[in-house]
């Protein structure tokens, strides 16, 4: 797999609007045709040139292509935005729509992100090593279809509006979560190691929430039904077993109404 | 001999009354006396008589005064800083009239500016809800001549919208509902003891932050599932005994505030707002409105959603699309996350409304004020630009809060060279268009405003 590094070595003085930072641009690019590529500074066209020092090579396709972006991008917007295929890894942190509306390939960011990481997302792999801040995995404002699939693994906390509009993947949150988790999903896993203050599961009406700490407000929607033993991200435990949103529409599958399902690990 | 001129809209709140009645001295020159305004909307129409008021713009110099400078002088300054930001901000827009929101948008578009409304920090959640849920809304008209169920959601109209209670909501007798407030009941969900909550049959008094888990268990309830003993602090009891009013009722009305969104969960909040409204009108009638806060603070989300197909936050840096996504787009987060460079506050006052670190981020870039008035924003301004009181001085087009378009009147004369927020915008594009070799695009524009714009020319 061939490697292309971009050192960032200028911070802009607004937000760099990068949403060509992804494998399918740059494949088959030279240094130099990649340091011209466009990128956005507010109002001001810029050249991805004007902020990194661009070295090394692309892949034949977008598959044998790895970005790597050695240094900090708390100013960078939209990396990975797109993108199908290959991989991306950032040595520091990253700005908001890290692998935004992404397709295929994985991302590495080892710092924090900011907001809408992995909405709209269809497939791929985003692992954050940091923290996440709001709307991990969500939907474009408006629309009904959040993320259909692939996998977020964010390895410390994440902020609200998890998952919301989720219809397909796994989100999996490390450490704890804020308010909102799966709101208004018809599908798709969530998975919340710590704790979270409430909201979870709240119109949901099809997918599946496991929680290993505390939900400290449960919504009135969900009921519990019983205690299953389940076995998920390599850890087996007893879940208390909740369905809802009771106050949510709900398909008919059989004759049987479709419930969503919330897992709470049984202390 | 006075004149007294009727019908006049009150530019006021969001209940923008239009059967105010003004007495105007034999010169039309002063106006003394309103007749049906509430207090607030009273001092509105004698605000304009004060002495103080500014007539000139007034700009800061390096020693921190502020000194008058002329029309032309103050465009040429705001021409220049918005084509020389990177990503200016244009916010404002709850007190001025649709043309002025128009002739903003030319501007912001020439720009490459983010254009944003006082829904940002009010009533924006309940626009991203809609987008996500509907909103199955009515005229305050129905509300008045049909809703025998009223709840006041995180609102307090008593104090906010002194006059919707009597016009519409609690009090007046309408074709259905004939014996006025015998005939209705109201439900107030507030966790304090409001005026309102005062007036209410039912007073839920919910704990702060928790309006979701309360709109979740009246959906549960309505569907005919249990629910546990208490939520959001309030007993079950009292839960079931309000459902069942809204179940009895012929027409529950839904009205929302602040304090909906603006607790935790924000849009969530209405959304689920929404999902019980529809839920209701299973089993009877019901309907969801917000409580708009300015008079004509709906007003650019009519004009703006027209123009750019986004109601507010709107981002036309890219210069090929419009781009909206609160959160990134929204004022205050541009302002805490520092990603403006320019920042014009127009009809509102953002120095009195934000949290005071986004003030100071702000204050790190120019600053320019366009507002009738001495407030806030206009004393920590580089530059103040004062123009004409719509509604008083400057007559046109606005929006009431169930969006109802309202023709408002023009009863006295504005100070003689103050220009009216439309024409001081269309002569900002002019001056932009020259300092940029271009020309301008007269599109969205009336005719008559195109003609006086070339007259300034």
């Amino acid at each position: 797999m061939a490697t292309i590094k971009l050192k960032p070595y200028k911070t802009p003085e607004l937000y760099l609007e990068g949403f060509n930072i992804s494998p399918d641009v740059f494949v088959g690019k030279s240094p130099s045709e990649i340091a011209s590529l466009e990128g956005r500074e507010g109002k001001t066209r810029i050249e991805l040139g004007d902020f990194f020092e661009v070295s090394g090579t692309t892949g034949a396709t977008a598959s044998d292509t790895n970005i790597l972006i050695d240094g900090d991008c708390s100013r960078v917007k939209y990396i990975g935005n797109k993108m199908t295929d290959g991989s991306i890894t950032v040595n520091g942190n990253a700005d908001m729509y890290v692998g935004g509306w992404m397709k295929g390939g994985s991302i590495h960011v080892k710092g924090d992100v900011d907001s809408f990481c992995g909405i709209a997302m269809e497939g791929g792999d985003i692992q954050i090593d940091g923290n996440a801040q709001n709307y991990v995995g969500c939907a474009y404002r408006g629309d009904w279809r959040g993320m259909r699939g692939g996998t977020i693994h964010i390895n410390g906390n994440a902020g609200n509006d998890i998952g919301t509009f989720m219809l397909g993947g796994t989100i999996i949150i490390e450490k704890n979560a804020f308010i909102h988790v799966s709101t208004h999903a018809e599908g798709g896993t969530v998975i919340i190691k710590g704790d979270v203050q409430g909201r979870v599961g709240g119109q949901m009406v099809k997918g599946d929430i496991y929680v290993f700490g505390n939900i400290q407000y449960m919504l009135p929607g969900f009921k519990e039904i019983g205690m299953i033993e389940h076995e998920i991200v390599g850890e087996k435990a007893m879940f208390k077993h909740f369905i809802g949103d009771l106050g949510e529409r709900h398909p008919k599958s059989k004759g049987k109404e479709i419930f969503g399902n919330l897992y709470l690990r049984a202390s | 001999m006075p004149k007294l001129i009727t019908q006049v809209g009150c530019p006021y709140c969001g209940a923008s009354c239009d059967d105010i009645e003004v007495l105007v001295s034999d010169d039309g020159k002063k106006i003394l006396e309103t007749r049906n305004a509430c207090v607030i909307g009273n001092e509105i129409f004698h605000h304009v008589s004060n002495p103080d008021r500014p007539k000139r713009p007034r700009q800061r110099q390096t020693d921190g005064t502020m000194k008058e400078i002329s029309y032309d002088e103050a465009i040429d300054f705001t021409a220049k800083t918005l084509i020389k930001a990177k990503k200016p901000l244009i916010y404002g827009f709850g007190s001025t009239n649709c043309e002025g929101m128009s002739a903003v948008a030319r501007v912001a578009e020439k720009a490459g500016a983010v254009l944003d409304n006082c829904a940002s920090i009010c009533h924006g959640p309940s626009f991203l809800a809609i987008f996500d849920n509907g909103y199955p809304s009515c005229t305050l008209g129905e509300v008045k001549n049909r809703a025998d169920v009223v709840i006041f959601w995180g609102c307090n109209p008593m104090h906010a919208h002194p006059r919707h209670t009597s016009r519409y909501s609690i009090f007046p007798r309408g074709f259905f509902t004939n014996k006025g407030q015998m005939q209705r009941t109201v439900i107030s969900v507030d966790p304090r003891e409001t005026d309102t909550a005062k007036l209410a049959d039912i007073h839920l008094m919910i704990r702060q932050g928790h309006d979701y888990d309360l709109f979740d268990a009246f959906r549960t309830v309505l569907r005919g599932y249990d629910i546990p003993a208490e939520v959001a602090g309030i007993k079950k009891e009292q839960i079931l005994e309000a459902a069942e009013k809204m179940k009895k009722a012929r027409f529950v009305m839904i009205f929302f505030g602040m304090g909906c969104t603006h607790t935790d969960g924000r849009n969530h909040n209405i959304d689920a707002a929404i999902s019980l409204t529809r839920d209701l009108n299973s089993i009877t009638k019901a309907s969801i409105m917000a409580m708009r806060g300015h008079y004509n603070i709906a007003g650019p989300g009519q004009v703006w959603s027209w123009q750019f197909g986004f109601p507010y936050c709107i981002d036309l840096s890219k210069g090929t699309h419009a781009h909206m996504n609160p959160g990134e787009t929204s004022s205050i987060d541009l302002a805490m996350r520092d990603e403006v460079d320019c920042f014009v506050n127009v009809g509102t006052d953002a120095g009195a409304h934000f949290p005071i670190e986004a003030v100071k981020h702000l204050k790190k870039h120019p600053f320019i004020t366009v507002d009738p008035n001495i407030c806030m924003a206009s004393e920590i301004a580089d530059l103040h630009i004062p123009v004409r009181v719509v509604g008083v001085e400057e007559p046109g087009v606005v929006y009431r809060m169930d969006n109802v378009p309202i023709q408002f009147k023009k009863v006295i004369d504005g100070p003689e060279g103050v220009p009216s927020d439309e024409e001081l915008f269309d002569r900002i594009y002019i001056r932009m268009c020259e300092l940029t070799e271009t020309e301008p695009l007269w599109i969205h524009v009336k005719e008559h405003a195109k003609a006086s714009s070339s007259q300034v020319e």
